[in-house]
């Protein structure tokens, strides 16, 4: 086939309608979420203390750091999707990176030195790193499939990227569930939950979302 | 491309004319520069031009779209390359710069290949509208079919040649 061959090929393909990536990938964070909601119902569900809960400066805190993250991720999906590759896309964390040291420096503030070691450890360390990573599973796949619909620059950084957002989207269903409201717990427990994550996003990225 | 974007087949036809004529210089540099000889070149040209154009969304209208383009040939060259057990670094943009040279659209062995490996009727629409020059319509006169099942059949057979050159490891 010549190329001016496939060109008209091309040119009588133009006007097929196209779908922009962020509201398809919005609706799969969306459908993903809705089945891990119905997962975290079935088996964690929302703490008894739910209610007294909402009003402590602690909880606000951890949820605003976890929707922080979601949307953080978000645009980091969109923008690591592209050929192009924009310089430092990590940088676009660090707004979550300085919110979590602003809370873990309140956090060390606040408390005596004695209780530091207790709030860190919590008593749903275990949970957390067992709950984010399944509740992600379906969101992660979701996200990967409308990723496929993109041309990453870099196939494994992208799917890493999906692997976050999917992993933020878990952690905003379990922190319902978590009554370990510490910056010191959900910092570090959340952030190793989220690893597996990212790394099996990295790893089926390199393998699905090559163009 | 914002022209074609806005419905004029005549913009995008000059427009992919124009930018094949600049990926044939810069795939045959690189491939001069893997030291490869230009043979396959024009199947590294056929298999960019069909992602920019499946991938064209990927284009963020208020950027400038060279480094789109270039991106695009880059990524497309060492995915070729690395096929062909080719592993060392590569930078077109040393290659980039240099004009176009206006050559032939030489047919190659391998498109032809992949396009005989799609499904008859998907192949049988590229090849009345690209080879025969027909439009939309008339193959949909033609086969029988509405002129929307003919574009979406057209567009499935794009998107299933990109695959086959990915999995192509000759």
């Amino acid at each position: 086939m010549k190329t001016h061959n496939l060109i008209d090929a091309l040119v009588a393909d133009r006007a097929t309608p196209a779908k922009p990536l962020r509201w398809a990938l919005a609706a799969a964070l969306l459908a993903g979420g809705l089945v891990s909601l119905v997962l975290f119902f079935a088996t964690l569900g929302v703490r008894a203390d739910i209610e007294p809960a909402l009003g402590t400066w602690r909880f606000d805190l951890k949820v605003g750091l976890v929707l922080l993250a979601l949307g953080l991720a978000f645009s980091l999906c969109i923008a690591v999707s592209r050929p192009v590759m924009t310089n430092h896309p990590g940088r676009r964390l660090l707004p979550l990176a300085a919110l979590a040291a602003v809370a873990i420096a309140i956090e060390l503030l606040v408390l005596p030195t004695t209780s530091w070691a207790s709030r860190l450890v919590g008593s749903n360390a275990l949970v957390c790193l067992v709950a984010i990573p399944t509740l992600a599973i379906v969101p992660l796949a979701a996200v990967l499939a409308i990723l496929r619909s993109g041309a990453p620059a870099s196939p494994a950084l992208a799917g890493g990227a999906a692997g976050l957002l999917a992993a933020a989207a878990a952690a905003a269903l379990y922190a319902f569930h978590c009554f370990d409201d510490s910056p010191l717990f959900v910092v570090t427990w959340y952030a190793l939950a989220a690893l597996p994550v990212i790394a099996l996003g990295a790893v089926a990225g390199h393998r699905l979302l090559r163009w | 491309m914002r022209r074609a974007r806005q419905g004029d087949d005549e913009a995008y036809r000059r427009l992919l004319g124009h930018v094949s004529l600049w990926l044939r210089a810069v795939v045959r540099r690189g491939l001069l520069a893997a030291g490869r000889g230009p043979a396959d070149s024009e199947d590294v040209v056929q298999e960019a031009l069909l992602a920019m154009h499946l991938k064209r969304d990927t284009w963020d209208e208020t950027q400038p779209i060279e480094p789109w383009l270039r991106a695009i040939a880059r990524y497309k060259l060492v995915d070729h390359l690395r096929r062909r057990g080719f592993h060392d670094h590569l930078d077109i943009d040393d290659y980039a710069e240099q004009v176009a040279v206006a050559v032939d659209a030489d047919a190659t062995v391998d498109s032809q290949a992949l396009l005989a490996g799609l499904p008859k009727r998907q192949r049988r629409i590229v090849e009345e509208i690209s080879l025969e020059g027909r439009r939309a319509a008339e193959v949909a006169e033609r086969l029988g079919m509405s002129e929307g099942a003919v574009r979406v059949t057209l567009h499935r057979a794009l998107k299933a040649l990109a695959a086959a050159y990915r999995r192509d490891q000759s």
